[in-house]
């Protein structure tokens, strides 16, 4: 995704883009996830800035693209909590998201049912996000991409891994040299090999997520529905188990169940156990789930970086090397103001955020054995 | 004269029975599918798709395509032409999804 945003962006500021995939359109990480744009679960800082810009390129992309082509849903977040002590939490979290340019909208226990019809009975209050937004990840990766090539500047060689990588040279298996200004190095979790080919460190760590899907439902979750706990997993550093309750409807019919957080490296194995506990906190959510069968399970790894943070510009050693990865669990969502942010570096125009935070510098003297 | 499968394999089945259907009696033989039945029986479609209503049966009748969904004792979803029948089933045909219990 973040790629195909960045392709797309570049073509958008006039320049010429060679998109190398090792795999097939939306194979790694794009293809495993669910598709969130959320403002709900960060705090506020710059990568809170920096899903608020996505937000409304996202909504400019619909526009420009048409809805339907990304599968784009302004569906907006409701978060709820299950005592008073959690609602505390979240409303505290709100307070501090309304300050930096989130609507957060508090919904007292009563109301809840309004905007969620089948949410169980016992929460006690909630928090809604009306900019949370959801698209169809595969779907919107490949409309951007073909949006970018329509321009007549981007070529796309899938099914090509980059070899070898140097100033103005990309070394690939299929094509030969790709003689070029700028590299992007937009791999995502396998970003840190990409860079090493550079000799440049990047600390990307794989961070497991399981997703169960359930047969195709009437509209029965209208939000993206999650537990308030959700937000303290995402910014755990912990390599072990976290998972919450988030549950979300799709325009095909199935309702998504995620989400787990597990640091396991790239084991593809299927988990029964973390299956089984993300079950059963949807029905937390939602009891009619109990009822219904899940058809499918498929697992992803997001792109972990330690300070939870992507890193998004230059190389500090390697000033042609621009990175664009490790954004976790939210690269959807932050996909087109990345893709903006590499395309006014790469043009050497005034950024609309201060990139600082993202400076891939910050890891200069970090090994990633230290990391793990 | 329809050709019978039973002839070609030279099969002896047990007696048969019947289930119902839509509350209408269909006659099965020990060890046929659903799907089978219905077919035996004429009846070649008993679903209707979620989005434009049209109707659907068996397909590929092996149970990758997921085109004869048929709701069997209260369970929507069930793949037709892998559910054996037996006399005591409550088939009924489906609507789209088969969980208007939860609109």
């Amino acid at each position: 995704m973040i790629g195909a945003a960045c392709a797309h962006a570049l073509a958008g500021s006039g320049a010429r883009v060679a998109v190398v995939d090792r795999g097939p359109v939306v194979g790694g990480t794009t293809g495993a996830g669910e598709g969130n744009l959320l403002v709900s679960d960060k705090q506020p800082g710059p990568e809170l800035e920096l899903a608020l810009a996505s937000g409304r390129l996202w909504r400019r992309l619909a526009d420009e693209l048409g809805a339907q082509a990304l599968e784009f849903e302004p569906k907006g977040g409701l978060v709820v909590a299950k005592d008073l002590q959690a609602l505390d939490a979240l409303q505290r979290l709100a307070a501090r998201q309304r300050e930096a340019g989130v609507e957060a909208v508090a919904v007292p226990a009563d109301a809840l049912h309004e905007l969620e019809p089948h949410l169980a009975p016992d929460f006690a209050g909630g928090v809604h996000y009306p900019q949370d937004a959801q698209v169809q990840p595969a779907l919107a990766a490949a409309t951007l991409l073909r949006a970018a090539r329509a321009t007549g500047r981007v070529e796309l060689f899938t099914r090509t891994a980059v070899t070898g990588l140097a100033k103005g040279r990309v070394e690939t298996d299929t094509q030969g040299t790709l003689h070029c200004a700028a590299v992007v190095n937009a791999a995502g979790t396998w970003g840190g090999e990409v860079a090493a080919l550079a000799g440049a460190a990047l600390p990307i760590l794989p961070r497991r997520g399981f997703v169960l899907v359930t047969e195709p439902l009437p509209p029965l979750v209208r939000h993206k529905l999650y537990a308030a706990d959700y937000v303290a997993d995402v910014a755990s550093g912990s390599a072990d188990l976290q998972s919450s309750g988030v549950v979300e409807g799709t325009a095909a019919g199935p309702v998504l169940i995620g989400a787990s957080r597990e640091r396991v490296g790239f084991d593809r194995s299927l988990s029964v156990p973390v299956l089984a506990r993300l079950a059963a906190q949807a029905t937390e959510l939602i009891p009619a789930l109990a009822g219904v069968r899940v058809i499918r399970a498929y697992r992803g790894f997001r792109p972990y970086l330690p300070d939870h943070l992507p890193a998004i510009g230059r190389d500090p050693e390697q000033p042609w090397l621009l990175q664009a990865c490790g954004h976790e669990g939210a690269g959807i969502g932050l996909a087109p103001a990345t893709g903006l942010l590499i395309a006014q570096l790469v043009q050497g125009e005034r950024t609309f955020m201060d990139p600082t935070p993202f400076d891939p510098a910050r890891f200069r003297d970090v090994h990633p054995e230290e990391q793990s | 004269m329809r050709r019978n499968p039973l002839d070609l394999v030279r099969a002896r089945p047990e007696p048969g029975f019947e289930f119902s259907f839509d509350g209408e009696p269909v006659p099965a033989l020990p060890g046929q599918t659903l799907a089978a039945a219905l077919w035996q029986a004429d009846r070649l479609a008993w679903r209707t798709t979620r989005k434009g209503g049209r109707p659907r049966g068996a397909f590929c009748g092996m149970g990758a395509c997921f085109d004869c969904l048929i709701e069997l004792d209260g369970v929507p979803n069930v793949r037709a032409c892998l559910a054996p029948a037996r006399p005591d089933a409550q088939v009924r045909g489906q609507r789209g999804d088969g969980h208007a219990d939860l609109d």
